[in-house]
C-alpha cells in the first residue's frame, strides 16, 4: 500500500510540477520582457520568440534523452565490447553476419513481415466489409477488436492452451483435440519446425486484425456514395464493387495499416519469449537482442542487433515523415 | 444499396454466417481459458474445457488407508474408507488388479488373494476384509472407473491471488501504470499546443521529427537508458520506469494531440488572442477543455500499453516481490508452471481483466484515437 501512496504522491508532484513549471516560466518571461512600457513592441516580439520553446522544453528534453540519444549511444556501443568500454571496431558486425542464430532470426523476421501484416490486413478488411452489412455488426466488431486489449503475454497464455500437448490420455488443447477428430496424431506444435513459427504468428494476427478492421471500416465508410451507386446502376456485382470500386479508393489507408503492423512485427518479442523463447528455430531479432542483453550480458552485440532492427524500420520512418509533410503543406 | 433484389436474402445469410464464424474464431481462445480458470484442477488436466458441462469419466488408481489400521469385526479384519478424498464422484466399476481394472460393478464383492475380499460402493466407500490381521503401511491398490460431475470453483483465483503473489503484482502494475499514464499527458499537451498554434522557426521540422520518433524501436533505447539509469542510481526504481514510459509515450501523445488541437476552430483561438489572453491562458481555458476527447484517447492508449508491457518492465524494474509486474509474473509462471493450467488461466484472467474493462467501457475513445493516429494520407 505504501507503494500506491508513493505512486499517488508522484502523480500529484508530477502534475503540480508541470503546471508550476509552465506557469512560472511564462510568468518569468512576462516579467523579464513586460508587454508594456516603452519597449512593449520589442518585448512582445522577443517573448513570442521564446515562449514556444518554454512550452516545448520538457517534451523535447525527454524525447531527446529517451529516444534520440539512445540511437547514437547504441551506434557507439555496437563498436565496443561486451562491457561497453573497449573499442572493438566492426567485430560485432562480423560476428553478427556469421552467427547462426542471427540468420535464423532474419529468416523468421522476414516470414513474420510477410505473413502477419498481410493476414491481419486481409482479415481486417473482411471483417470491416462484412460487419458493415449486418445489424449486429457493432457487437461483432467489438468482439473481434477485443484481443487488442490483451497483453502479448496474456495472449501467449491463451494460445499456448490451444496448442497444449499431452501425449498420453485425453488432449485438452483445442488444436490437438481437433487433430484427433480429423484422424491426425496429436503433436507438440511448439516444437514442430518450421511450422511453429506460423503458430506464433497466428497469435499476433489474432491481436492485430481488430486494429486493421477498425481503421479500414472507417475508411470504407468514407467512400463517396456516388461511386458505389454508379457501379450498382452499371450492374456491377457486390464482389466487383468491392474489388474495383471500394478497395482502390482505400489503398492509402491499407498502406497505413500495413506499415503500422509491419513496425509492430519488427518489435515483437513478448510472444516469442513467452511461448518458445526462441527455441526450435523460432528466434526473432527482438528476442535475440533481449537474449544478448539479459543472458549474454553483451551490450556490444545486443546494440548491434538493435541497430539492425532500427535499420529495418528506417524506410517506413522516412515514408511516414514524407506523408506527414505532404499532408501539412 | 448494393443489395440487388432477389440476391439479397441469400447474400445476407452468407454474410451473417461468415461473421458468426469469424466472431467465434476470435472469441473462443479467450473463452476457453476463461472457462478453464473456473474449473477444478483435476478436471482441467483430464478433459477438454469444451466438455466442462458434461460429467467426466476417468480411470483412477487409489490406495486404501494403511492396512495396519484395520479393525477387528467379528472373525474378520476390516479396512474401510472412501476412494474420493476431497473430490466427489460416482463409481461405475472397480477392480483389484491392473489387468482387469473394470471387472466388478459397484457393490459386488471381489475375491482377492490370501482370503481377502474387497467391495466398493457407488459413492466410493470401500470395505476390505481379511481373515488374518493385515499389516504394513502401504495401502492396498483399488482400481476404479469414476464419473465426476462438472465442478466449478473460485479456488484457482483464491490461490493465485493470495499464495502465488498475483495480488502483489497487481498492486505493482498499478503503481507503474497510473503515473506513467498521467504524467506524459500534460507535457505532451503543452508541446502539442506549441506545435499547432504558435509560429516559430523550425516548427515543421519538429513535427516531422515527432512523426519519425513514433516508430523508433524500443530495443534501441534499452541499453543506453539502462546504463544511464544505473549511473544515476534509478536503475531498478519506480521513478526510472515512470520516466521511461513517459519518454516512450510522448511521440504518440504529441502527435495525437497536435492533430486534434490543430483541428480546433481558428476563430476561437484568435478571438481570445484579440481579447488579450496570453498563450498560457488560451491553453488552460480553451485548449485543455476542448481537447478532452483526444486526451482521453491517449490516456487509454498509454494505459493499455503500459499495463500490457513486458519489455520495459523487465529492463527497468527488478523481479523482486515489490517490483514484479503482472506480465512479468505471468511469464515466470509460464516458465515454472507450464503445465498447471488452473494457475496460468486464473493468473492470465486477473491480468487481462482491467484492460478488458477499460476496453469495453471506453471503446469509443480508443477507436477515435486509433483513427486520429493512423488515418493519414488516406
Amino acid at each position: 500500500m505504501d507503494q500506491l501512496l508513493y505512486a499517488s504522491a508522484t502523480i500529484v508532484i508530477g502534475v503540480f510540477g508541470c503546471v508550476a513549471y509552465f506557469f512560472c516560466s511564462n510568468l518569468a518571461l512576462d516579467l523579464i520582457f513586460p508587454p508594456r512600457g516603452e519597449h512593449a513592441g520589442r518585448n512582445i516580439n522577443i517573448a513570442n520568440l521564446i515562449r514556444p520553446w518554454l512550452f516545448l522544453f520538457p517534451a523535447l528534453a525527454l524525447l531527446g534523452l529517451y529516444l534520440v540519444y539512445p540511437v547514437f549511444n547504441s551506434m557507439w556501443l555496437s563498436l565496443h565490447d561486451a562491457t561497453g568500454r573497449n573499442w572493438v571496431g566492426l567485430d560485432n558486425y562480423k560476428w553478427l553476419f556469421n552467427d547462426e542464430k542471427f540468420r535464423e532470426s532474419m529468416r523468421n523476421n522476414f516470414l513474420w513481415l510477410i505473413v502477419v501484416p498481410a493476414a491481419s490486413t486481409f482479415f481486417g478488411l473482411m471483417a470491416a466489409t462484412l460487419t458493415d452489412r449486418i445489424k449486429w455488426g457493432n457487437i461483432a466488431k467489438s468482439l473481434v477488436f477485443m484481443p487488442m486489449a490483451i497483453s502479448f503475454v496474456g495472449a501467449s497464455v491463451i494460445w499456448k492452451f490451444i496448442y497444449d500437448y499431452r501425449g498420453a490420455g485425453e488432449e485438452i488443447g483445442v488444436l490437438n483435440a481437433l487433430a484427433k477428430v480429423f484422424g491426425v496424431a496429436p503433436q507438440a506444435w511448439m516444437t514442430l519446425e518450421p511450422w511453429n513459427n506460423f503458430f506464433l504468428m497466428i497469435v499476433l494476427i489474432w491481436i492485430q486484425t481488430g486494429f486493421a478492421m477498425v481503421i479500414l471500416s472507417a475508411a470504407l465508410r468514407g467512400i463517396p456514395e456516388e461511386t458505389i451507386e454508379a457501379a450498382v446502376i452499371d450492374g456491377a456485382s457486390p464482389f466487383q464493387i468491392f474489388m474495383k470500386i471500394k478497395v482502390p479508393q482505400i489503398w492509402g489507408t491499407i498502406g497505413v495499416v500495413w506499415t503500422t503492423i509491419t513496425i509492430l512485427v519488427l518489435k515483437v518479442f513478448d510472444i516469442v519469449l513467452a511461448m518458445t523463447n526462441g527455441q526450435w528455430g523460432t528466434q526473432v531479432l527482438a528476442n535475440l537482442m533481449f537474449d544478448w542483453m539479459f543472458r549474454g550480458l553483451d551490450y556490444g552485440r545486443a546494440s548491434t542487433v538493435a541497430l539492425v532492427i532500427m535499420a529495418l524500420v528506417t524506410p517506413i520512418m522516412v515514408w511516414n515523415i514524407r506523408n506527414a509533410r505532404r499532408e501539412m503543406s | 444499396m448494393d443489395n440487388i433484389v432477389g440476391q439479397r436474402s441469400a447474400l445476407t445469410w452468407a454474410v451473417n454466417f461468415a461473421v458468426i464464424f469469424m466472431v467465434v474464431l476470435w472469441t473462443v481462445p479467450t473463452f476457453g481459458l476463461l472457462v478453464s480458470s473456473f474449473r477444478d484442477r483435476d478436471q482441467i488436466t483430464t478433459s477438454g474445457w469444451w466438455k466442462s458441462l458434461v460429467s467426466s469419466e476417468q480411470n483412477i488408481i487409489v490406495r486404501s488407508q494403511e492396512p495396519e489400521k484395520n479393525v477387528k469385526d467379528g472373525d474378520l479384519y476390516v479396512l474401510e474408507g472412501n476412494i474420493f478424498d476431497a473430490t466427489s464422484g460416482e463409481v461405475r466399476a472397480f477392480g483389484v488388479n491392473s489387468r482387469e481394472p473394470m471387472a466388478f460393478l459397484p457393490g459386488a464383492v471381489a475375491e482377492m488373494a490370501k482370503g481377502r475380499t474387497m467391495t466398493v460402493a457407488e459413492n466410493g466407500d470401500y470395505r476390505i476384509t481379511s481373515v488374518e490381521e493385515m499389516t504394513g503401511t502401504r495401502g492396498i491398490r483399488i482400481f476404479a472407473t469414476s464419473v465426476t460431475p462438472p465442478k466449478f470453483t473460485l479456488d484457482n483465483y483464491e490461490r493465485v491471488l493470495f499464495s502465488e503473489g498475483i495480488w502483489r503484482s497487481f498492486i505493482n502494475t498499478f503503481t507503474v501504470t497510473i503515473p506513467a499514464t498521467v504524467i506524459p499527458i500534460l507535457i505532451a499537451a503543452f508541446a502539442a499546443y506549441a506545435l499547432a498554434w504558435m509560429e516559430f522557426p523550425g516548427r515543421a521540422l519538429l513535427v516531422a521529427a515527432i512523426v519519425g520518433l513514433l516508430v523508433v524501436p524500443l530495443q534501441m533505447a534499452l541499453i543506453p537508458l539502462l546504463r544511464l539509469h544505473n549511473s544515476i542510481g534509478i536503475g531498478k526504481e519506480y521513478l526510472g520506469i515512470w520516466l521511461a514510459h513517459t519518454g516512450f509515450g510522448l511521440p504518440l501523445a504529441i502527435y495525437l494531440l497536435r492533430n486534434y488541437i490543430a483541428g480546433l476552430p481558428r476563430e476561437i483561438i484568435e478571438s481570445a488572442r484579440v481579447d488579450g489572453a496570453t498563450d498560457f491562458e488560451i491553453f488552460r481555458r480553451i485548449i485543455l477543455p476542448l481537447s478532452f476527447p483526444a486526451l482521453a484517447s491517449f490516456a487509454i492508449f498509454q494505459f493499455l500499453w503500459v499495463w500490457n508491457d513486458l519489455l520495459v518492465a523487465t529492463v527497468f524494474l527488478g523481479n523482486t516481490e515489490e517490483q514484479l509486474v503482472m506480465t512479468g509474473r505471468l511469464r515466470e509462471l509460464l516458465g515454472s508452471r507450464g503445465g498447471d493450467w488452473e494457475i496460468l488461466a486464473a493468473s492470465a484472467f486477473v491480468s487481462i481483466a482491467v484492460p478488458l474493462l477499460v476496453f469495453f467501457t471506453m471503446q469509443r475513445y480508443l477507436v477515435r484515437g486509433l483513427l486520429a493516429g493512423s488515418v493519414k494520407g488516406g
